[in-house]
């Protein structure tokens, strides 16, 4: 079971979270091409090791926030 | 029966081969031997970085099917059941494929319909589907609790008689055999770590034995796919998750088909050697660390005990995960890539193991001919740019 640490109601058992994939996705602007809106809804980064990501405390605080994790070890750095 | 301990040589890699085929799982095995078999071409090296087939392959939880909804799906899994339904003999080899019958339930109205919309489409591709209200659940499974008052109520189910289970171990250990006496070199202990690009035609693989040219190279890894990819500047819309699954002490047969249930994710059969082998549904986030959350294992459970009060004693022996590669639309991605030369057998996610003698057999033609078998042509890499999306959540999502 993986603990995370919601900026604003502190360490929590992931129980409680939703998960949201990547973090930093951007809506993109101005004309797309076919390419670019498709990276834009499917393509994700998938690593080996460090991964920015969002929660959802559903059963807390109910705010979405980032966390760095490891995703072999699932240690965590920089929830914010 | 006992391991076979000396079923395929172990060699050295040489220098080159025609064909590279990165992961000893199911799917790389299979398109080796089907490389041989169908097309002549025997100079190919299967590299694995583990143990052969101790990936995804023996982890499984073994359920084959192919009533899956869309046209392009039903497709691809019928012809792969078709394959099992004669690969023992063809493989010289007891698989102990079961087709003992596969149940999805349905617990809500729009379970329902979507259970017999699959029924009707499945028989329209010519696979067979049937439609069984509760009572007839009940006699085709006597175990499974159809009260109307239970939490998850059994309101009905599709039920592919063709279905049922297959041992995992010697599926891989009979396509390893032929493969091998065909001539392909089966290498365990071989990491691929990066590949030699040329133009745009990828020339050979660097591996933590060495390089090896390659005219071809085909990745077969499974979850760790998209590690791979990247390193040839690929990025696939891919994410990788761990799956789990468990199996009970040895009881008594107590379960003569399979049961699945998409809604409460839990699917459970019970193995030849008298073990209840139970899947569950992804863990959210990704993951590479080979291990699931207890949660999971929890949910799972309460629904079995639900669906099966019999087996509120039985004690849980091993729990285990896998890293599935998941894809957008819930369906594989098979074919060619941007770079020249490098192809693609990934996606196959929580559902891959009933593909393995099909997906084998496409993907040795896409890679012989150089262009997608036509019953790979839908699951090109190109449908997440076109949106010509093979939607199966419903009918693979996590239930096999
Ligand atoms: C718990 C669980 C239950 C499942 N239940 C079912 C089911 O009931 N029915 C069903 O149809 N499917 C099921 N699946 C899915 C199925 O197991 C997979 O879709 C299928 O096994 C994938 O193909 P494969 O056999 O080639 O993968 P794998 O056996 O995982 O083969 C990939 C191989 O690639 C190797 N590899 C990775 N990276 C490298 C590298 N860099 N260099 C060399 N080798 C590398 C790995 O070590 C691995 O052996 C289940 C999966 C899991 C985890
Ligand atoms: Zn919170």
């Amino acid at each position: 079971m993986i603990l995370l640490d919601c900026p604003h109601c502190g360490p929590r058992d992931a129980n409680e979270f939703h998960y949201g994939g990547q973090a930093g996705i951007s809506y993109p602007t101005g004309e797309t091409s076919d390419e670019e809106w498709a990276a834009y809804v499917f393509m994700r980064d998938n690593p080996k090791g460090w991964f920015h990501e969002r929660w959802f405390h559903v059963h807390g605080c109910r705010t979405w926030f980032t966390v760095e994790r490891h995703t072999v070890t699932h240690e965590m750095r920089d929830s914010r | 029966m006992t391991h076979p301990d000396f079923l395929w040589r172990n060699p050295d890699p040489r220098p080159a081969y025609d064909v590279v085929i990165v992961g000893g799982g199911g799917h790389g095995l299979a398109t080796a031997y089907y490389l041989a078999k169908n097309h002549g071409i025997t100079n190919v090296a299967v590299l694995e970085r583990g143990w052969l087939a101790g990936g995804n392959m023996a982890r499984n939880t073994t359920i084959i099917r192919s009533n899956y909804l869309w046209d392009e799906s039903a497709a691809i899994y019928e012809h792969s059941l078709k394959l099992w339904e004669g690969l023992s003999a063809e493989l010289d080899y007891d698989l102990q494929f079961s087709q003992r019958g596969v149940l999805n339930l349905a617990h809500n109205l729009g379970d329902v319909r979507e259970g017999r919309r699959r029924v009707n489409a499945n028989r329209l591709n010519g696979v067979d589907a049937e439609w069984l209200e509760p009572d007839e659940v009940k006699k085709f499974c006597p175990i499974i609790n159809v009260s109307g008052r239970a939490r998850y109520p059994v309101m009905g189910a599709t039920l592919q008689r063709r279905g049922g289970i297959a041992k995992h171990d010697h599926v891989a250990w009979a396509l390893a055999r032929k493969a091998d006496a065909y001539g392909v070199d089966l290498i365990q202990g071989c990491e691929v770590t990066g590949f030699e690009i040329a133009g745009n035609r990828v020339v050979a693989v660097r591996t933590s034995r060495g390089r090896i040219a390659a005219g071809k190279v085909a990745l077969a890894a499974a979850g760790h796919t998209s590690v791979l990819a990247a390193q040839a500047g690929i990025r696939l819309p891919l994410q990788s998750h761990p799956l789990q699954a468990l199996v009970s002490e040895l009881l008594e047969p107590v379960l003569d088909c399979v049961v699945m249930s998409n809604a409460v994710h839990v699917y459970v059969s019970q193995a030849h050697k008298g073990e209840l082998v139970m899947g569950a549904g992804i863990d959210a986030y990704n993951s590479y660390g080979q291990r699931g959350d207890v949660q999971v294992i929890e949910a799972q459970m309460a629904a079995a005990l639900e669906l099966f009060p019999v087996f509120s004693r039985v004690r849980v022996l091993r729990t285990w995960a896998g890293i599935v590669d998941v894809s957008p639309d819930a369906s594989p991605v098979i074919g060619r890539t941007p770079v020249d030369g490098l192809y693609v057998n990934a996606g196959w996610g929580t559902g891959g193991f009933k593909a393995t003698p099909g997906s084998g057999w496409v993907y040795a033609h896409t890679i012989a001919h150089e262009r997608p078998h036509p019953l790979a042509e839908p699951f090109a890499l190109e449908r997440f740019t076109t949106g010509a999306l093979i939607d199966e959540h419903g009918a693979a999502a996590v239930a096999h």
